[in-house]
């Protein structure tokens, strides 16, 4: 029987000859993540180990980025414990407010993932880096812990769900609106435990951004990791990537032919159109047609989901030369430094701010009701994001619908739920 | 064997309806005990008496990876959390810090709030006191139940650590 791309990396980081779905193992990680929520609790337990040194400098990332640069005093003493921390075992990837950006768009963009990776992240979008053809997934904070300390995590070997995506794409549809039709399709546990493998000539053609962004929501439909077989695309990311943070180019690993799949999906692209993730599951999935009646009081156009620059450039696309509503406040968020940088430099700042927005500095901020655009009672958001639980980025009467950046920059201009073709 | 009497939530209970992102600044234990289940059911914390039990449907704790999750059920005095099926991320993050979870299809469906309940993950059986039933536990593969019985993920590698420096 042949393995899965999952199943090969995962194999490929044991001592053991082979391996098979639902079996226990211990497995070397290439790198592990812990952000300013999650490192806290992972520094409290490495230090209570009563361990003396890290597995390795070099394999550790720690990004303050959710609740920084610090909203109150007591993030500001997390973000702390991350930089002491740093500075104490000498973590060579520490990224301080001015170089840190959105973890899960600053690692790719500097090369920290590669193909053919096990990548873990206290983190539950950690999954994100699948899109370049790597193991990568969500765990606690003890598990960081734990990683920090021996080089090792436990996982249980996925089953995987293959999800082939056929056909060209509509206009205004992206890597959003495909893993939006997916998790709706499948629904929010609908890969609970598993891996989800994306491919078909819909994916072989989508750009790695799109790409990310599908990986990305991989977690939403409670799988273990979302994942792309590494191509030409993949490598010219790579390529690309100006003073890489670490060596390498990875390597490529794809699934065998007779590997073995739970189920296998196809969906034809040709009619999946612009979507929305309705209130308070990112399953309830809707098209945007269906949703012009709906009012919003916010649009947030950023995070790990969608904060890169290629979703700046649909947004301000749209926005170009137009006023959005008055009575709408669009928070555009760069998800990294560079990002923000390119987004000057192209002139897309000047036309988020011309249109009436706010540009700000990268944060994952308002995506998980943190701070830069919290929602007040009974306030209705559209966003980039991942996740429309209730009360999740503000109050818990406070709504958020999902969607891509192109139908969350109409919605700003019409004030309500808008698809981008009333707008352009 | 836990006893206490049980709080019920439906399916997809995520992380952000246990412990909402506006606590977490913290990574004290008794201050996110205050919040628990805030999002969901907000006087539960207050309502909530030592060795009470959560029991839930399907895919209890899915969403971010936040083991502030766990650890505020844990702190709160909830003795164990029973549900159809758990999402991953948190259900490792009880196997590691302590806090003991069952997965029982059949009783999800029939408790109700206020049963009384005991679980004996032992004899792998839920009794419900209140209504003189009695639902079957899944059991833990033994990989996890090395974990569990070493007291959480950093007791377990302690242990291995010092038994191979022994072996040397």
């Amino acid at each position: 029987m042949g393995l899965t791309i999952t199943e090969k990396i995962l194999l490929k980081h044991t001592k053991l000859k082979k391996i098979h779905p639902g079996e226990f193992i211990d497995a070397r990680v290439d790198l592990c993540l812990g952000n300013d929520i999650t490192a806290p609790l992972a520094i409290e337990e490495f230090e209570k180990s009563g361990a003396k040194k890290v597995f390795d400098r070099k394999k550790i990332a720690l990004v303050p980025d959710h609740f920084a640069p610090a909203k109150d005093m007591a993030s500001a003493n997390q973000c702390k414990r991350l930089a002491d921390f740093s500075r104490k075992y000498d973590i060579k990837h520490y990224f301080e407010v001015g170089q840190m950006g959105v973890e899960h768009a600053l690692l790719p963009e500097i090369g920290l993932a590669l193909p053919g990776d096990l990548i873990i992240g206290a983190d539950s979008h950690t999954c994100t880096y699948g899109a370049l053809g790597a193991f990568s997934t969500g765990v606690g904070s003890t598990d960081l812990a734990a990683a920090m300390v021996t080089g090792e995590v436990w996982l249980k070997v996925p089953e995987s769900i293959k999800f082939i995506f056929r056909g060209k794409l509509n206009k205004w549809v992206g890597g959003k609106d495909l893993i939006l039709h997916t998790i709706g399709d499948i629904g929010v546990d609908g890969a609970r435990y598993m891996a989800m493998e994306f491919c078909g000539e819909t994916i072989e053609k989508l750009p790695m951004e799109d790409r990310l962004t599908m990986c990305n929501m991989a977690i939403e439909a409670g799988a273990k990791n979302g994942i792309i077989a590494p191509d030409k695309i993949t490598s010219q990311y790579i390529r690309s990537i100006k003073n890489k943070a670490k060596p390498g180019i990875g390597r490529v690993y794809s699934s065998d032919k007779n590997a073995k799949y739970r189920d296998v999906k196809e969906y034809d692209c040709r009619r999946i159109g612009p979507l929305v993730a309705c209130p308070s599951l990112p399953s309830n999935v809707k098209p945007v047609k269906a949703l012009r009646d709906v009012s919003i009081d916010q649009v947030v156009i950023g995070s790990c989901t969608n904060g890169r620059i290629s979703d700046l450039r649909i947004a301000a696309k749209i926005l170009k030369g137009k006023k959005i509503r008055s009575s709408v406040r669009l928070i555009v968020i760069p998800a990294t430094q560079k990002i923000y940088l390119d987004a000057m430099r192209e002139g897309l700042a000047k036309i988020f701010i011309d249109a009436g927005g706010v540009f700000s500095t990268p944060t994952c901020g308002p995506c998980l009701g943190g701070h830069m655009g919290i929602l007040a009672q009974g306030e209705r958001a559209v966003s980039t994001t991942n996740r429309n639980f209730v009360g999740r980025m503000g109050d818990p009467t406070s709504e958020v619908y999902l969607s891509n950046p192109a139908v969350a920059a109409a919605s700003a201009i019409k004030g309500r739920i808008a698809h981008p073709e009333e707008v352009i | 064997m836990y006893k206490g009497k049980a709080f019920k939530f439906g399916d997809d209970i995520n992380t952000d309806e246990i412990i909402p992102a506006r606590y977490l600044n913290t990574t004290d234990k008794a201050d996110l005990a205050k919040h628990c289940m805030e999002d969901a059911d907000k006087g539960f914390a207050k309502k909530v008496r030592r060795g009470d039990i959560i029991a839930a449907g399907k895919n209890f704790g899915c969403g971010s990876s936040r083991e502030h999750a766990p650890v505020s059920i844990k702190a709160a005095g909830v003795s164990c959390v029973i549900a159809e099926n758990f999402a991953r991320i948190f259900f490792r993050n009880c196997i590691n810090i302590g806090l003991a979870i069952v997965e029982s299809p059949e009783a999800s469906k029939s408790v109700k709030t206020g049963d009384t309940l005991a679980v004996d993950i032992a004899s792998g059986l839920v009794k419900n006191i209140t209504r003189k039933e009695t639902y079957r536990i899944e059991k833990y593969p033994h990989f996890m139940q090395r974990i569990i019985k070493a007291g959480g993920l950093m007791a377990s590698i302690r242990k291995s650590s010092s038994k191979n420096k022994k072996k040397e």
